[in-house]
């Protein structure tokens, strides 16, 4: 692929189930070498974008562009450029580590010598330190994961797809999980991931953010979070939640958003804070924090249809 | 059905090599929301299905209160609801047809079904999607219909084992405040996550680690305690004295963090 033909592009992709709408009118271009981040609501329609990418669905209209293919041929094409590590099934439990690897090389066609070479490889690339003949539901929930994304990129795909691959694994396995997608990229792979942990979201170069099937933002981590917060934010502690109820009727508050036993206020200027900070109610602790993409992802896609 | 409250008291599990529980003696005041706080392998899942009367401990005792008296556990069990971290939802039936099941399961009344099925429908904003299939739901909204089953049968204490994973922030917040209006029907709410964040949304909490209690309590009392600003700095703190291992059995997040580029 020559290095100016982006890693992916779409250009105003729908997809319909029947009557409904799952993703409505998408466009936009991944780089090679990006880590791009997918976010969105439960149900925006993430997971069936990257269907339509990986060439497992076919689009309703519009185009789409993966490693420099497009969709003809029924995605045949774009399916051996793709590594696709899915949200619900991933691995055999019921088979050994070593059985699920030479099953995922066998569906890629893989030869023999080479799937073996390859295996090798990545079990070092992932640090496996475990027997091959361990099952794979003896493992550890994190451990799983990054066999599983062994598994999805036997083949070396250029382009990797990863649909919440670190949902329901433990905090210190994800940080785990988010190096090996730091080592794919800087061999210049691309690599395509959905989260719902705000905190790995961090990681993006850049951030898709989908609400009801549409894109409604495309940034930097750091652009998104002064595009949503123009003004500044602050961290409120109290013991006494009501104090905080009363903030949300000043002028110049924009949103006021419990955060466990803390709450974050947006404002709408420094003049606002001036006026807040000369008027504080009584056993009330604001301090300046900058936005967390958590925030963003409140302020942008909350309310409404999504 | 009367205000239930449950004590856990020197619980001790073995399961296969592992010490699950290991002298665990915690108390779920009645009418409060508590989390169960702690990483992956913590014992939280075996603590939950202890409580609920699905494993019983090698050592140890459950004691279960109704209005502050003892009760036996057959008296206690038909008002105990557990949602458990793998959901049995059946993929081809509906979410009418799942709410369907359950009330033939609990055998509810047909007036009280009727009325708690559309305040349920409501609350959790599932309405409109009655008849879709729960293999075609998204994450959030399975887990939402996993509540409704659960708390069909009006439960005085449910106990929800890391029901937010793999949920989007904002129906993350729209789970809590279920939780909130049940803990304000003064429902005991006892819930296991790994979200730190979790931990100070509950009106008690309680620190787990390898089987043990390491805190409980008010959760500001307990960071005033330990002396520290989150959960997470204590859960670090510990871990920083024990040998990392390169799985997800515990281990600090910086040293991981060492590898991940910021692109």
């Amino acid at each position: 692929m020559p290095e100016a033909t982006p890693a992916i592009e779409t250009r105003d992709l729908v997809i319909r189930f029947g009557k409904f709408t799952a993703v409505d009118g998408v466009s936009f271009t991944v780089r090679r070498g990006e880590i791009f981040g997918f976010l969105g609501a439960n149900g925006a329609g993430k997971t069936t974008t990257i269907r339509a990418l990986c060439g497992l669905l076919a689009p309703t209209s519009g185009e789409v562009r993966v490693a420099g293919l497009d969709f003809s041929n029924g995605g045949n094409a774009i399916k051996s450029k793709v590594g696709y590590m899915s949200q619900k099934f991933t691995l055999y439990n019921d088979l050994t580590v070593a059985e699920n690897l030479a099953f995922a090389a066998g569906l890629r066609k893989l030869d023999p010598e080479a799937a073996a070479a390859r295996t090798r490889e990545l079990l070092g690339f992932i640090g496996f330190d475990h027997p091959l003949g361990a099952m794979v539901r003896d493992l550890p929930g994190g451990l799983k994961q990054e066999l599983a994304l062994a598994a999805a990129i036997l083949h070396d795909p250029e382009i990797i797809f990863l649909d919440e691959p670190t949902a329901g694994v433990a905090p210190a396995a994800r940080e785990r999980f988010w190096g090996l997608i730091g080592r794919l990229t800087d061999s210049g792979k691309t690599v395509l991931v959905t989260t719902h942990y705000m905190d790995e979201a961090e990681h993006c170069g850049r951030i898709a953010l989908m609400r009801a099937g549409r894109l409604i933002a495309l940034n930097t981590p750091e652009a998104l979070k002064s595009l949503a917060f123009p003004g500044p934010m602050l961290e409120a502690t109290t013991e006494d939640p009501r104090v905080v109820s009363e903030l949300s009727g000043r002028p110049g508050v924009l949103s006021v958003q419990p955060y466990g036993m803390r709450w974050h206020l947006s404002l709408q200027d420094k003049t606002a804070w001036k006026s807040l900070a000369a008027t504080l109610p009584p056993g009330l602790t604001l301090r300046h924090i900058a936005p967390s993409l958590e925030d963003v992802f409140i302020r942008l896609v909350e309310g409404g249809e999504r | 059905m009367a205000l239930l409250g449950i004590e856990a008291r020197g619980l001790r599990k073995r399961l296969g090599p592992n010490q699950a529980l290991a002298g665990a003696s915690l108390d779920f005041s009645a009418g409060l929301l508590h989390g169960i706080i702690g990483p992956d392998g913590a014992g939280k899942t075996t603590l939950l299905r202890t409580l609920v009367g699905l494993l019983r401990s090698d050592q140890g005792e459950v004691i279960y209160t109704q209005e502050g008296r003892p009760a036996d556990f057959a008296a206690v069990r038909p008002f105990l609801a557990y949602m458990p971290q793998q959901q049995s939802l059946y993929p081809d039936l509906s979410v009418a047809e799942h709410m369907d099941f359950f009330r033939d399961l609990y055998r509810l009344p047909a007036a009280v079904y009727r009325s708690r099925a559309e305040e349920l429908l409501r609350i959790t904003r599932l309405e409109k999607f009655r008849d879709r299939r729960a293999g075609e739901l998204s994450g959030g909204m399975y887990k939402k219909l996993g509540l409704i089953c659960a708390l069909l049968q009006s439960p005085a204490a449910v106990l929800l084992d890391e029901p937010t994973n793999g949920v989007d922030p904002i129906s993350r917040r729209e789970f809590w405040e279920l939780l909130y209006r049940l803990a304000d029907q003064k429902i005991l709410v006892i819930i296991a996550t790994a979200y730190m964040d979790e931990a100070e949304r509950c009106a008690r909490v309680h620190l787990l680690d390898s089987g043990k209690v390491l805190a409980s309590g008010e959760p500001r009392a307990v960071l005033r305690d330990a002396k520290v600003s989150s959960f997470e700095e204590i859960f670090l703190n510990r871990s920083d004295r024990k040998e990392i291992r390169p799985t997800d059995t515990g281990g600090t997040s910086n040293t991981a963090a060492a590898g991940v580029p910021h692109a």
